[in-house]
């Protein structure tokens, strides 16, 4: 942020970063973050940090349809500039279509597999590029899929069990949660 | 027995007018006990949560924390010239400047914002910055050079028992120990005599951490008015603001704390912390917003996670099983302050009596000071580790007697309305119920004990309060207040200070309001957590807030019935006992024709009484235990769980799986049937994760001939905590076991479901190969250690040996209610202090 040299903040530059269908011009910082811009620099608080370590998954968004911890990709790796365009970025402002929300959304919000909520942004995109490659995976692959996501709320439980609701709503079956899923055994 | 002399003693018998006093039939609800979504759902899952450390403010400069290299040392000089000059800086601030101390217990307000001449642990804040960027800030607090001269280091209680000086603290028992109790009920010797059976067993539960997901955060703002506001990641915003005002030294009333949705807490965000004053302070002396957002090291600094204890129990039982003596000694690791550690110490030997019948009761606690992270309340507070040690020794009780640990369990369990022999009032009680179900589930009968060697069940049961009866600091106002604004257009308002962490708090308080009003609890309007805003309501800890918030919103929106009623009958010429409020109308419940909407009769009431709006509040029932230390462990209900776990052991490695758990919870009522299974299997993972593989421990070394002492492992990579992939199947069982004392007989979810899990870990792992593990967490090598110890004709133990031996204080003797106490203490008889333990 201070223009001065003797400042250890260098001095920033200007990419552009496709985030969510939209265009945007960013002066930044050369040696920040994906999720430093994301935050920061757009206002895209929607995606959330843990560890800003690459250990937690709590920061994942979509590049290129891929998840990816935006705190471990330097924004350089997906901005665009001289050397090429930029590369599309999805995250949690992006999933629901305008007032309707993703099938996982739902889903989420239907099973309290969002508690406190705070990892939830990076659990629903990873989910959401899982299903796109796979319609209809099954339990292991959801958490095999997941496991680099860490939630400390739920227990995981409620958010295979919404994965799988929003994959077969997404399917375009008309499935309702089980009873044993909200009311237990 | 004690059941049946109990009878008699239990006077004045408040517990048994009004049982089941709200308890309405589930069919005649339309709001509670059904898997509504949160009222915040939406908010959620779009990303749009306001958490702490998405705030920001024009002119807002970002502080950092300088913290301590050194586990113990003085403070000689503090050089901040070199970090002044770096461009970019705009504040720096030190401890002299702020010299009042805090700290959550009015007993152990014992922290200094920043450390002004004594460290005391790894991490200790020394001096804080602000910049306008937060490199800056980190690089200058590089910049700021620290003079220590190093202290002795006291790295364990046995430690700080052989090492009274230097003293961490100038306050506490003696030397350096914290604090002593020693609490007796009824003669354990007698019971021990009058035992089958007598056993003693020595076990240690290693200290581990919240890890919420969100790092703690706050945004403090000073402005032109001498007003400051915080918003802060806190589950306790009202003891926070006490907090201020004292290091502050400002007026309470200039100061607003707003809690924002917390990103987790689990009790991790229930102390006032250094960073919190802190930025306020900064706030206030650069006249700027002040942004201050942990990294994820720096809240394992600030941890106040689960206490290491060590524990010796000594149990005398009947041939059935049936208890007659329990002998309780805890050892907790402190860490370097207070935080809520005093009530922790009561804690581990609180709720050892609420779940079998338990004659003759003693208990002993020490807690030391030490140069760690401080610890504090974690999930189940204090409560965890002696139920870990409590429900490993009734496998073992069992397996001596040959009888069915469920079996003996089922048998001797504690009696609903009854007082125990530490005077907490047992109310409704499902316990046997939760142990019937998993024990149907898992098959137990057919298969503990018969399946192939290397896999195994065990059984575990435990309890939990639904809330603290007391406040942390005394007065003897209500725990919680709630107030509803009814507006003409027919939106209520809620307005109450607990705190959402993720548990759902805010949707309870609106699930209540429209339960009671007959209205759609999405179309309500909640206002939470904001002092200046909102009624107090003491924090989001220890399973308080389902109970409290939910009677204080009762009585509100009963009250507001009442407005509402009168002025709709007066309308519709109804007598007012017929009106019925659902649907969002108020309609006669004769002819249902005759009806207003919910705004209309809003509007009749406004008409009538003018500006509608009423309050509620909730105090806890006077407890029964009167004696000192008493204020510890009562609570209006408690919850109740028993859990079966199945385990995989290879024993030729002590690796294993756990494919499957049981869980059946008795939550009194579930108000979200769909939350509460979110509570249990929450509760179900992070105690596996305790029972498998989480610990906060100490690497203590030796570097160049310096002891060198630090966390092991403050970071997520290091500090390993179960991934989607160690999960096992959870079925669990919600057991209804309505409570007179909550909302529609509402007991908490939220912490109980937890308490079983590590010992039924442990109890399957003796079914599977025959070893006991008597130290949490269970690793893979310390069952290999059992293993190897059993196959080379040792014990077939994993374990601790001995406690400390401690030259306790003169027990407080409190007979208990079947001795014809009253809940006082009497006189002791006891002899003089004599020395415990084996080693010396």
């Amino acid at each position: 942020m201070s223009p001065h040299s003797e400042s250890p903040t260098p001095a920033k530059q200007l990419g552009v970063f496709h985030v969510n269908g939209e265009t945007h011009e960013v002066a930044f910082a050369p040696h920040h973050t994906l999720l430093e811009v994301l935050r920061e620099d757009l206002g895209l608080t929607g995606t959330t940090h843990g560890c800003e370590l690459g250990e937690c998954g709590t920061c994942t968004v979509l590049v290129d349809g891929t998840p990816v911890l935006s705190c471990l990709t330097l924004a350089l790796e997906v901005a665009g500039g001289a050397d090429g365009d930029p590369r599309p970025i999805e995250t949690i402002e992006g999933l629901a279509d305008g007032p309707n929300l993703h099938p996982l959304q739902d889903a989420f919000a239907d099973l309290g597999a969002s508690q406190c909520g705070y990892c939830s942004s990076g659990f629903m995109l990873t989910a959401n590029a899982l299903l796109r490659d796979d319609p209809a995976p099954d339990r292991a692959k959801i958490r095999t899929a997941l496991a680099g996501n860490i939630c400390r709320c739920t227990g995981y439980v409620k958010i295979f069990e919404a994965v799988e609701l929003a994959a077969a709503r997404l399917r375009g079956e008309a499935r309702q949660p089980a009873r044993e899923t909200l009311y237990g055994s | 027995m004690a059941a049946e002399s109990n009878g008699a003693a239990n006077q004045p018998g408040t517990a048994d007018q009004g049982y089941y006093r709200h308890d309405t039939p589930q069919q005649d609800l339309r709001v509670i006990g059904k898997p509504l979504r949160k009222v915040d759902a939406r908010t959620k899952v779009t990303g749009r949560t306001g958490y702490a450390d998405n705030l920001s403010l024009p002119r807002m400069v970002y502080m950092k924390l300088l913290r301590s290299t050194q586990a113990h040392a003085r403070i000689r000089s503090i050089d901040t010239s070199a970090a002044a000059a770096m461009p970019g800086v705009v504040g720096i601030l030190l401890g002299s400047e702020l010299p009042n101390q805090f700290g959550i217990l009015p007993v152990s307000n014992d922290e200094h914002t920043l450390a002004i001449d004594r460290v005391r642990f790894v991490g200790d804040p020394v001096a804080a910055v602000a910049a306008l960027d937060e490199e800056t800030a980190w690089a200058a607090c590089r910049a700021i050079v620290v003079d220590y001269e190093p202290l002795p280091v006291i790295g364990s209680p046995a430690e700080a028992l052989a090492t009274p000086e230097p003293r961490i603290h100038d306050y506490g028992d003696e030397g350096n120990v914290h604090k002593y109790v020693n609490l007796q009920f009824g003669d354990v010797e007698r019971g021990f005599a009058e035992s089958d059976l007598v056993r003693q067993d020595v076990f240690f539960f290693e200290g581990n951490t919240h890890l919420p997901m969100e790092q703690h955060a706050c945004l403090a703002d000073y402005d032109k008015d001498h007003k400051v506001t915080i918003h802060s990641s806190t589950q306790t915003p009202h003891y926070l603001h006490k907090a201020l005002t004292k290091v502050l030294a400002m007026p309470a009333s200039n100061i607003r704390v707003i809690a924002c949705p917390n990103g987790g807490g689990f009790g991790g965000k229930s102390d006032p912390f250094n960073h919190e004053v802190a930025a306020c302070a900064m706030s206030r002396k650069i006249g700027r917003p002040v942004k201050c957002s942990l990294t994820r090291e720096e809240v394992f600094h600030c941890h106040r996670g689960r206490h290491p204890v060590l524990m010796k129990a000594k149990i005398g039982v009947r041939k059935d099983g049936e208890i007659q003596a329990l002998d309780f000694e805890s050892h907790l690791d402190g860490g370097a302050f207070g935080s809520y550690g005093v009530a922790s110490t009561f804690y581990t030997g609180a709720l050892q009596t609420v779940t079998y019948q338990l004659k003759n009761y003693h208990f002993r606690g020490a807690r030391y000071f030490t140069n760690k992270a401080p610890c504090g309340p974690k999930r189940g507070h204090g409560t965890v580790q002696p139920r870990f040690a409590l429900e490993c020794l009734l496998d073992k009780v069992a397996c001596d007697l040959d009888l069915d640990p469920a079996e003996m369990r089922l048998r001797h369990l504690a009696k609903r309305g009854e007082l125990t022999a530490n005077f907490m009032r047992i109310g409704s009680m499902g316990l046997g119920e939760c142990i019937e179900k998993v024990v149907a589930g898992s098959g137990w009968k057919e298969r503990r004990g018969k399946l192939p060697f290397g896999r195994g069940l065990g059984l575990a049961c435990s309890s939990y309060l639904s809330g603290a009866g007391l406040p942390i600091y005394w007065n003897a106002m209500p725990h919680s207040g709630v107030q509803l604004q009814l507006d003409r257009s027919g939106l209520v308002t809620v307005f109450c200070g607990s705190t959402d962490i993720g548990q759902g708090s805010m949707s309870v308080l609106a699930y209540v309001v429209a339960e009671v009003l007959g209205l759609d609890p999405m179309k309500l309007r909640i206002v939470t957590a904001d002092t200046d805003l909102t009624p107090v309501d003491l924090g989001s800890y220890s399973s308080r807030v389902t109970l409290m918030t939910g009677n204080a919103a009762m009585q509100a929106a009963e009250r507001a019935k009442e407005i509402v009623a009168a002025a709709v009958a007066e309308k519709l010429e109804v007598p007012k006992s017929n009106l019925v409020f659902a649907d969002e109308h108020v309609f006669d419940a004769a002819d249902p024709s005759r009806r207003m909407s919910f705004a209309e009769a809003v509007i009749a009431a406004e008409a009538k009484f003018g500006t509608v709006g009423t309050v509620g509040s909730y105090k806890p029932p006077r407890s029964a235990a009167r004696f000192k230390g008493g204020g510890v462990g009562p609570s209006p209900s408690y919850s109740y769980t028993a859990a079966v776990v199945e385990i995989e052991v290879d024993p030729e490695t002590g690796q294993y799986t756990i494919p499957k758990i049981w869980v059946a919870h008795d939550v009194g009522r579930s108000i979200n049937a769909a939350l509460v299974m979110g509570q249990i299997e929450g509760s179900v993972y992070m105690g596996l994760g305790e029972a498998t593989m989480e610990e906060s421990a100490y690497r203590d070394r030796s570097h160049k001939g310096k002891r060198v002492f630090l966390h092991n492992q403050p970071s997520m990579l290091d500090y390993k905590s179960p991934l989607a992939v160690d999960m096992p199947e959870v079925v669990t069982y919600i057991v209804e076991d309505h409570d007179p004392n909550g909302p529609w007989g509402a007991k908490e979810a939220g912490q109980g479901p937890l308490l079983p899990i590590m010992p039924a870990v442990a109890n399957a792992v003796f079914d599977a190969v025959g070893v006991r593990i008597d130290t949490n967490p269970i690793t893979p090598e310390r069952i290999f250690a059992a293993l190897q110890s059993k196959a080379k004709g040792g014990e077939a133990r994993f374990g601790p040996s001995d406690v400390p031996a401690v030259a306790w204080p003169e027990p407080r003797v409190v007979p208990p209610p079947w001795e014809g106490g009253d809940g006082k203490e009497v006189a002791s008889d006891a002899p003089a202090p004599t020395r415990s333990g084996g080693k010396g």
